[in-house]
């Protein structure tokens, strides 16, 4: 019988098997922020150990640094000393950081691909759950606790037992205007935010095949919403491409082993996945979520669904929360919900493509006045490289704020929050109740979208303007 | 992690039962970048009170917690455990521990041992009589001795193999060293590396 992706890449980090025990895995490369990694540091240091490997290991500051005047010290006291003790614990243990002011710093899952850090067939960690992300590169990523950080930096390894094998197959070209966030956030609809538990999910089918490598990104980064620790996409040209020219891409003949060794990454035809779920990518729309978790979401053009109708007690219950947090009646059109903030960025949606996407949309427009736009890129490097194109003008100019790059409104741990009951457009990952400020409301939206409900006040699409 | 066969010192009676991990811990402690230092915190909301047990000179430098029933129930915070070693506690002792306190406690190398009430009673009592009392826990004999009495408890065989060899998870994977060098020389040299710096 013929292996899946994820088997593969699994059978070829072993180092050790026993039977009844979790098999102990080689890890390839340990990305590290502030927020998860001091204790792991500090155990490190109480026991006499080392890092074994810090030539597999980079640090880089994202999670609570501020997106303005980076020049000044940190203002938040808890937000500087984690940053300050991640700075000292990496020179103390030898690790690569790049800390804020530099060109490579930003989203920690930014940084590994522009790096070319990131490549196929590889396992990656960090003490972060959208890990997921770099699996766009048919790679097994995944996000750690804090003593399993410190088991990584001790020994290169962890101990961990074998996920199951889900295919999601998309097959079809999508309709104009549709994204790689479309394709995601319809998949979580369709499995609900608990369906990839257990599961490493493959995304595969023509129109992934058809998606950038950014857009792959997008999609495999929220697999954790859907529930799976991993999502991976098999390489294909357009991977072995975007890491071609990368400062860390394989060279000479180490390129010629690697190209030889990432053509054997797919499932093999015969292979059997333990669940299956096909998705027509011809009948996606623009999406955009509703409620208060990523699996309550709806094509833009429907209306604020009616909890009454829905069979499930506990599904319907979720749902009457979910209306009453968001301050939303069912039967309201989608379309002519109001937005306060819009938020371009995030490790789902701040890389260049993203915001040419968007600076598309705006270019030679306003937005609103009734609203404020934050365009907070997802590295240091996707910003210069925004600003080389001219696309921080078009921002500007149609009255959004240029921000420095991190993490910023995803998750609101820096100054960048909404108000209470402050409703946003973001095209972020995570819709939870306050997750970008205590009571802020939160609609899961591409960059497209994004721009779009800019323009007009009102969740939109590029295709209502 | 320490190798843990035989520990001798003095007893911190605590004559409370359902003491939980805020107790141990309270939150407002759990800002910090370590594991170590918890010690300020450790039983913070009963710190004030003169009459607390763990003011009391008498009972200064046990390394022997005796506690009552339902030891470290409420959260999984692995600070509750980090703040009792910290303090200088080499064993806590109670007739009934919360699973989570216990399977971290183990984790972490600080020995929990389920007596009967009645023993817990009777320690009490001793060294409340006696508070320079010396009781020695001895995980080779499974035994906690002081003066002429003994009484054995149990404890897995798998956890008491591991913190007699002083292995924590990743000093079960330390011994596979050899292995993973192994695998190391194996690996293929096209692997990106973060050092030294390219751009
Ligand atoms: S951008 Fe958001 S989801 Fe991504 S790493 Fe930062 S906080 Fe997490």
């Amino acid at each position: 019988m013929g292996k899946t992706l994820a088997e593969k890449i699994w059978a070829d980090h072993i180092v050790s098997s026993n039977p009844g025990e979790p098999d102990l895995l080689y890890i390839d490369l340990h990305l590290i922020h502030e927020v998860t990694s001091p204790q792991a540091f500090d155990g490190l240091r109480l026991a006499g150990r080392k890092v074994r490997r810090p030539d597999l290991t980079i640090a880089t500051e994202d999670h609570n640094v501020p997106t303005q005047n980076i020049n000044l010290p940190i203002a938040d006291p808890v937000s500087k000393l984690q940053v300050d003790t991640l700075r000292a614990n990496c020179a103390e243990f030898g690790v690569r950081i790049h800390s804020l002011g530099d060109a490579e710093q930003g989203i920690v899952h930014v940084v590994g691909p522009q790096l070319g850090i990131t490549q196929p067939g590889m396992t990656i960690v960090c003490g972060d759950s959208h890990t997921s992300t770099h699996g766009a590169f048919g790679a097994l990523a995944f996000g750690i606790g804090t003593s399993e950080v410190e088991h990584v930096l001790a020994t290169q390894t962890l101990p961990l037992l074998r996920p199951k094998t889900m295919a999601i197959n998309v097959e079809g070209t999508l309709q104009p205007g549709v994204t790689s966030k479309d394709i995601i956030l319809a998949v979580i609809a369709e499995i609900g935010t608990g369906g990839g538990q257990g599961f490493v999910l493959e995304y595969r089918g023509s129109a992934i095949r058809a998606l950038s490598m950014e857009g792959r990104m997008t999609v495999c980064n929220m697999s954790i919403e859907a529930g799976a620790r991993a999502g991976l996409i098999a390489p294909d040209q357009t991977t072995f491409d975007y890491v071609h020219e990368k400062p860390h891409a394989p060279e000479g003949a180490d390129w010629d082993a690697a190209l030889a060794y990432w053509s054997t990454l797919h499932s093999d035809a015969d292979a059997v996945f333990d669940k299956e779920i096909f998705i027509n990518a011809e009948e996606l729309a623009p999406f955009v979520t509703w409620g208060t978790n990523p699996g309550q979401g709806l094509p833009l053009s429907a209306n604020v669904p009616n909890p009454a109708d829905i069979a499930d007690l506990e599904e319907r219950g979720a749902a009457e929360r979910a209306l009453t947090y968001m301050g939303l009646v069912a039967g309201t059109p989608l379309k002519s919900i109001k937005v306060d903030t819009v938020f371009l960025g995030s490790c789902t949606n701040g890389r260049i493509e993203d915001l040419r996407a968007a600076a598309q949309v705006l270019e030679g427009k306003k937005i609103s006045p009734s609203l404020r736009m934050l365009v907070v890129p997802g590295s240091a490097r996707v910003r210069l490289q925004a600003e080389q194109e001219g696309l921080d003008k078009v921002f500007i100019d149609a009255g959004a704020e240029w921000r420095n790059a991190g993490c910023s409104m995803c998750l609101g741990m820096n100054p960048d929050q909404l108000a209470p009951q402050e409703r946003s457009a973001s095209t972020s990952n995570r819709n939870f109740e306050g997750r970008q400020g205590k009571g802020g409301r939160t609609h899961l939206v591409s960059p497209l979208v994004a721009a779009a409900t800019a323009l007009r006040g009102t969740l939109s699409s590029p295709a209502d303007l | 992690m320490e190798k843990f066969i035989k520990h001798t010192g003095t007893v911190l009676p605590l004559r409370r039962s359902n003491v939980d991990t805020d107790q141990i811990i309270p939150a407002v402690y759990l800002k910090r970048v370590t594991k170590s230092g918890f010690e300020d915190g450790l039983f913070g909301a009963w710190r004030n009170d003169p009459e607390f047990v763990l003011n009391k000179p008498e009972f200064a430098g046990a390394t022997v917690l005796v506690a009552g029933a339902d030891f470290g129930t409420g959260s999984s915070r692995e600070h509750a455990v980090w703040a009792l070693q910290n303090y200088g506690f080499k064993v806590v002792i109670s007739s009934r521990f919360a699973d989570i306190f216990r399977g971290n406690s183990q984790k972490a190398g600080l020995l929990t041992v389920v007596l009967p009430q009645e023993s817990v009673e009777a320690i009490w009592a001793a060294v409340e009589a006696d508070p320079k009392l010396a009781v020695s826990v001895d995980l080779e004999s499974k035994t906690v001795v002081y003066g002429v009495t003994s009484v054995s408890f149990a404890i897995d065989d798998y956890t008491r193999w591991r913190l007699m060899e002083g292995l924590d998870d990743i000093g079960l994977t330390l011994k596979k060293l050899d292995e993973v060098s192994a695998f190391e020389a194996e690996r293929a040299n096209f692997k990106p590396k973060t050092l030294p710096i390219r751009s």
